[in-house]
Formats: structure tokens, sequence, C-alpha cells
């Protein structure tokens, strides 16, 4: 066994771990974290494939910025277990179908000789990934690219437009106001008098 | 070397990379301790303070230089406490998650065009996703300590940081434009003929924008809102105690010097000489990179702690707007014939 094969056993053992933590831990932070490790360590096999900009695109999307918020909610939610553990039986043919079509199409790609499916050639020296993936993106499939753009702009849309609420009284400081404020605003100058309290000269008699 | 390669046989590869690797991380501890001390120093003049200057060596003061000593031995020799109900694995994980990212984005920093571990094809993109991963220390820190004010401290940091991240990368993104690579080494070469040719000129809006969102995904003051001592006693690490605290200690400091060390690389010309008669030097990398970690003491010092919500506002409402600005600035210049003036 070469060590690269030896680097994508090991990685794919962690990989499957740490996919069954994230079905089977109790707790839905740990769930969350073990979810981290399963993106990271699929980041690290593509970079076995030479993919390098697509691993370290999902390392810094998926890893750096949507894992981050996803832990940001679970953190704060009191989520019970055993209440999402309720549905298990019910969702299980659904969740066959999905398992059983993931593996047919495994199968296809693994088997793809018997198919008529060709491997890609090991990239030639200074090839660039980066540069590449640019160039098909922004000339053949540049609608298609566009589209995505797009629709990925309504739902960040949508989604702040759905959880934008107008409540009365809220105590929000208008920032404008706040930056305009100067110390001649803020501070009075008073010019006082020396003061000396009354003194009462007593009769020591 | 030629005799070391022959004995070690194929065992020559690793051990020469991890040798690279020591000769690396070893300066950068050291740093990280002296940059404490300075901090303590700078910040003490600032003040008309006189700073740490008792512990010295041998029985000479020397200034106070061996106070970064003194604390490391006594944070390594305290008790490391670990909380009723702290989960306890990820308790322990949390500081070694916090610091791995601060060290590991070494490997790609260039120091001169030929001294750098790992000169790989896309290191801007990997600079930018091993730095994003450092906010899971502080997250979990602050969950697995089973306190409030730790986990107060944790979700402000995660909310702070995803927001600076999308500034940070957008300015960079300024950067690859103008250098057309995202090769660091490259990135650096593309500067090159004095200071006025390095990207902070042409890029200025972009540099302000990366400086300050470097101060604020380090979670330094004035944006410290993650350990907020009037607020929330210490924020994400108040749990913590000797070693452990220690390595956030260290991987805030090293995030720092990393900050400062891409600040420089990316838009003050990295290695080269202002002037382009001076010899180009790594001496020139590490100037400019005191320089920009002189700046972070000097705002230590100078501003008081921003509310949260006025750091979210700068991030998504100031910063984000100035950087999309100014890439399309660029970008719509690069098709005309003042293109030269960006690259």
């Amino acid at each position: 066994m070469d060590f690269a094969s030896l680097v994508f056993y090991s990685f794919a053992a962690i990989l499957l771990l740490s996919g069954l933590r994230v079905v089977t831990a109790k707790n839905p932070v740990h769930a969350a974290l073990a979810l981290v490790l399963a993106f990271f360590t699929a980041a690290a096999i593509w970079l076995l494939l030479e993919a390098e900009f697509l691993a370290i695109t999902l390392v810094l999307v998926y890893v750096g910025a949507v894992m981050v918020l996803f832990i940001f909610v679970v953190m704060m939610l009191d989520i019970n277990i055993e209440e999402m553990r309720q549905g298990f039986w019910d969702y299980l043919p659904i969740a066959g179908l999905v398992a059983g079509l993931m593996a047919v199409e495994m199968v296809i790609v693994l088997s793809g000789d018997r198919f008529g499916l060709s491997a890609p050639a090991p990239a030639p020296d200074g090839f660039s990934n980066t540069r590449q993936l640019g160039l098909l993106l922004y000339t053949d499939y540049v609608y298609a690219f566009e589209l995505a753009a797009v629709i990925l702009l309504v739902a960040i849309v949508a989604a702040i437009a759905l959880t934008l609420r107008r409540r009365p009284n809220r105590k929000v400081v208008d920032v404008g106001w706040q930056v305009r404020q100067t110390a001649e605003g803020r501070i009075r100058m008073v010019n006082l008098k020396p003061q000396k309290p009354e003194y009462k000269e007593e009769d020591d008699e | 070397m030629e005799w070391f390669q022959e004995v070690l046989g194929p065992a020559w590869a690793p051990v020469w990379t991890l040798a690279k690797i020591v000769a690396i991380v070893l300066p950068l501890l050291i740093a990280v301790a002296y940059l404490t001390y300075a901090e303590r120093k700078i910040i003490g003049w600032m003040q008309v303070r006189m700073g740490p200057n008792r512990v010295g060596f041998f029985g000479f003061r020397l200034w106070g230089l061996g106070q970064p000593i003194a604390d490391a031995v006594k944070l390594m020799t305290k008790e490391i406490m670990l909380p009723t109900g702290a989960s306890k694995a990820l308790f322990l994980t949390a500081p070694v998650l916090a610091i791995a990212p601060a060290m590991a984005a070494w490997a790609v920093v260039p120091f001169t065009d030929r001294l750098v571990l790992a000169d790989v094809d896309a290191s801007l993109l990997y600079i930018m996703a091993i730095t994003s991963m450092g906010v899971y220390g502080v997250v979990v820190a602050g969950w697995a300590s089973n306190s409030k004010y730790a986990l107060l401290g944790a979700l402000r940091s995660a909310a702070q940081i995803v927001s600076y991240e999308i500034a940070m990368g957008f300015a960079l993104v300024g950067v690859l434009m103008s250098a057309q690579s995202l090769n660091l080494v490259e990135i650096v070469q593309g500067q090159a003929g004095g200071f006025w040719q390095w990207y902070w000129l042409p890029l200025f809006p972009l540099f302000l924008v990366y400086l300050i969102a470097g101060v604020a995904e380090t979670n330094r003051a004035p944006f410290d809102v993650a350990e907020g001592e009037s607020e929330i006693v210490a924020g994400f690490h108040v749990d913590y105690s000797g070693m452990a605290f220690a390595v956030f200690f260290l991987a805030e400091y090293a995030n720092m010097i990393l900050i400062a060390a891409l600040t420089a690389i990316m838009f003050l010309g990295g290695w080269l000489s202002p002037l382009p008669f001076l010899p180009d030097s790594a001496l020139w990398l590490f100037a400019k990179m005191s320089f920009v970690l002189f700046c972070f003491l000097w705002f230590r010092a100078t501003f008081p702690r921003y509310r949260y919500d006025q750091i979210m506002r700068l991030g998504w409402k100031v910063f984000i707007p100035v950087t999309l600005v100014w890439i399309l600035v660029v970008g719509g210049f690069m098709q005309t014939p003042l293109g030269y003036l960006f690259h």
C-alpha cells in the first residue's frame, strides 16, 4: 500500500466515524462538532484528488462560516433529543430510499469502466485548479452561474424579510443622531464663583 | 547536509520538513512571549507607567526582560481546574482548537521569495480557510465550560468573527485582483518597485478595512467584547486556568503576529525594501510586522471598547459596502488604460 492510499483510508475511516457520530450523538452540540470534523476530513480527501480549490472552499464556507452559525444556534436552543428521535420509524422508508439512491450512484461512479465512463487524466504540472474553474464558470457556464447567484440573493432577501418584524417601542438609538453629538451639546460649562459658606461668629460669652 | 540525507535515506524528507516547522514555530513562540512583554511595556509608557521592570536574569534586572519567562513558568505549574458539569473532552480540546489554526497558517507564509515552507498555488485561500477555523476554539471553550459568562462570550465571538471575516475576505479579493494570483509569493512580487507600488496605496480602503477587521478577528481591544472584563468577567476563557489558559493566550498573540505578517505581505510589500536601491530581505518583513503589531498595541491603549451593536454595524454596514465598492472600482479601472495603477 502506498502512502496516498494509507492517507485515504485513514481519512475515510475518520470521515465515516464522524458521520456516524453526527447521527448517534446524544448531545446536539457534539453532533454539530462531529459534522465539522466530517466536513474537514472530506476536504482533506478532496485535496488528495488535487481538487484544491473545492477542498479549501469547503473548509472556508462550510467549516468557517455555515457550521459556526449552526453551532451558534444549536448552543442556544434547548433541544430535547428524545422528542426528535420519536419520528424515527416514520422517516425510515424515505431515508432508506435516499440511502439506496446514493449507493446506486456511488456504484455507477466507482465501477465507471463497466458503464463506459472514463476516469479523468492526471493533471499536468503547473495546472491551476482555481484558474480552470474560473475560466469554466465565467465562460461556458456563465448563465447557470449567474442564475445560481441570483437565486442565492433572493434567498438572502427572503430570509431577512421573513424575520423582519416591526415592533413598536423599540429602544433603538439612531446611529446618525449618535454620531452627530458633540461635547457642546452634552456638557454645559458653568462659571461658578468660589463660594464660602456663611460663617456666623458665635458669642463665646 | 548531504551526509544527513544519505544516513536518513527515505526518512530524510519528513525529518527535513519537521526541522523547518520547528524553525518557524520556535521563534514564533518566543516572539509571542516577548510580544506580551512589549505590550505591557509600551502600554505602560503610553500611560506614564513603568511596565514590568523587576524580573531579570542571574540577579540583573535587565528592564524586566525575564517577565514573560516567569509568567510562562507560573502558568505551567498552576493546576488546570475542571468546572462541575463541564464537557470534559471538549473543555480540554478547545485550547488546542484555538492554537492549531494560528500555527498551521504559517505553513504558507513566505519570509522571502525562497524562504517558505509550502509554496502552494492557492496559499491565499488556504490562509483564509485556516484562519476561519480559529473561532471554534472560542466557541467550544465557551460552551464546554458550562458557564453563563463563558457561553455569552462564545456567542459574541462567533457572531463577531463571522461578520468580520466577510469584510476581510472581500479585502483580500481586491488584493488577488491586483496581483492576479492566489499565491502569496507572487502577490509580493507583484508589488515590486518601491513603497509607492505596494498595494496599500491603490487599495487604501481595503488596507484600512483589513487592518481593522484583523483587530476584530483576533478579539483585540477595542473589539474585545468576547472577553469584556467589565460585563462578562473574561468571556469564553473565564473557567480556564494554568496551561489551558496559557494556550488561549498564546493563540491570541500568535494570531496577532499572523495578521501582522499577512498585512505586511498583502499590502506593505512583504520582504521588499521600501526604496528600490536597497536590498530586499526578510528583515523588512519583520520591520513591517513590528510596525503593525505596534499599531495593535497602540489601538488598545487609545480606544475605549466598542459597544456590541456598534461592532456589528461597523462590520456589516460600513466595511462590507466599502470593500464591495472598492472591488468594483478596481475591476472597472482594470478595463481601462488606467489599469496599470492597480497592478
